[in-house]
């Protein structure tokens, strides 16, 4: 199987990217990690006429330290994977990545290609939504918008990212203190699709009620989401086990899994629920320890 | 000072790649996978095409030094950048210490997932010298085989980080 004749470009900057978009708009793909593109394009799942090529372009790879943490959309996933000192500002985000897929994928595969994507399955998803991240999205001759986490993914594969727009940065606010963190998902083999998982951040205060939770699920419908209900319900509680038993039922419940050949719905509901609980179970676990 | 003009898109670009050491200069239509770029341009058939769309793995080079997949790598993205393929790993016939392991501990049978576990290897141990089986097993999964059942694979990789490792001492 081989991909049907495209025009290719490769600019080497973003104004000239943002040009392109506005010229051929729907006609034209970016490619990025080409990770997921590739296996399109090879399958003639799409058909584009023009592949404008993003990885020559200057100032779109890297890695800021600011109040949070700044990444530029072409940063790959495997440049986060080797990073040491990024579990001690961001555990969650350190946590994840390694789950991505497998390391030949890492080392092409980018942040802002996982997120344009936006599989239902893909760890970054839950990463943006747990952690409220904000993406900046550029558009020619405007400059870049931010679009809250929550308000980025609009359906199956379908982002708040227009035809002719380019998404250049995530910014992740600074990790919380008081926060545990747990990523966990479940697939038949390591760097399989997850058929369900959970990026849990969990707030403690000083009497050991909740403080922030945050539910962020994938492989649970379209687009990754937040049990927004869940998370809402616990606040002020106490944590602990029955709590903990009670949000995950009600996580599963909140969700409307998709069935497909890899799982059924009720399986999905099922996991969903036994990974909401162990997430939580091991998020308290470690606010705890960094008292 | 003029900018240079805005870049147009083009069906067929002309590339530049150093492949295991050699520069190649080739023109080449854009929608050529670097796997079959590597095997009908330059005849270096040791790069396999078994699924072409990023999961078997039986198509991982190094590009850059890092594990990529060549059949979901366009050709005129390796432009400027420097590929290693299987055929890099021999020193004429002196097998690399990685071949000399799979052969020893019955890693391949029929092998055509082999180049790809091979160069995934060589980029797991060029991050980690000394990997645990644990990190070889993860490194390599992204690779299948049917015929092997991967203990042979795993147990070559850990005997060939070892010789590598002896024989830098």
């Amino acid at each position: 199987m081989k991909p049907a004749p495209f025009e290719y470009v490769a600019p080497r900057d973003l104004g000239e990217v943002l040009a392109l978009l506005a010229e051929f708009g729907d006609d034209a793909k970016i490619l990025a990690g080409g990770q997921t593109l590739g296996p399109m394009l090879n399958l003639r799942v799409i058909a584009p006429s023009v592949i404008i090529d993003i990885n020559r372009v200057e100032g779109l790879e890297y890695r800021r330290d600011e109040d949070g943490l700044a990444l530029g959309a072409l940063l790959r996933q495997g440049a986060l994977e080797d990073d040491a000192g990024l579990a001690s500002r961001q555990p969650l985000v350190a946590e994840a990545v390694p789950l991505i897929a497998h390391r030949p994928i890492r080392n092409r595969g980018t942040v802002g290609g996982s997120l344009a994507h936006a599989d239902p399955a893909a760890e970054w998803g839950a990463l943006v939504l747990a952690l409220d991240a904000e993406l900046m999205v550029a558009r020619h001759g405007e400059p870049p918008r931010a679009v809250a986490a929550l308000d980025f993914f609009a359906g199956m594969l379908e982002t708040a990212i227009g035809p002719d727009e380019l998404l250049v940065e995530v910014r992740l606010p600074r990790w919380p203190e008081r926060s545990g963190w747990s990523f966990r998902e479940l697939a038949r083999r390591p760097g399989d699709f997850a058929l369900a998982g959970v990026a849990c951040r969990l707030g403690i205060d000083a009497a050991g009620r909740c403080a922030g939770a945050r539910l962020a699920l994938i492989g649970t419908g379209d687009r990754p989401l937040r049990a927004l209900r869940a998370e809402a319900a616990r606040e002020g509680e106490a944590a602990g086990s029955a709590l903990f038993d009670a949000a995950a039922g009600e996580a599963a419940d909140e969700v409307e899994p998709l069935s497909d050949l890899h799982a059924s719905a009720g399986y999905r509901r099922h996991l969903t629920r036994m990974l909401v609980r162990d997430a939580l179970d091991q998020a308290h676990a470690r606010a705890r320890a960094e008292e | 000072m003029t900018r240079p003009a805005a870049p147009v898109p083009r069906r067929a670009l002309e590339i530049e790649v150093a492949v295991n050491g050699a520069p190649v200069l080739r023109e080449v239509e854009a929608r050529m996978t670097l796997a079959d770029f590597l095997r009908h341009e330059l005849g270096l058939t040791g790069t396999h095409v078994g699924c072409e769309h990023g999961v078997c793995g039986a198509c991982t080079v190094l590009v850059d030094g890092n594990a990529t997949r060549a059949c979901i790598l366009y050709a005129v993205q390796a432009d400027g950048c420097r590929v290693d393929t299987v055929e890099s790993l021999a020193d004429g016939d002196v097998l690399h210490p990685l071949q000399t392991a799979f052969g020893e501990h019955g890693a391949l049978q029929c092998g055509f997932c082999t180049p790809g576990f091979l160069m995934s290897a060589v980029d797991l141990l060029s991050r980690i010298p000394d990997p645990s089986e644990t990190q070889v097993r993860e490194a390599l999964s992204g690779s299948i085989c049917r015929c092997t059942g991967y203990q042979p694979i795993v147990g070559a990789v850990m005997s060939a980080a070892a010789a590598i490792a002896g024989s830098r001492t």
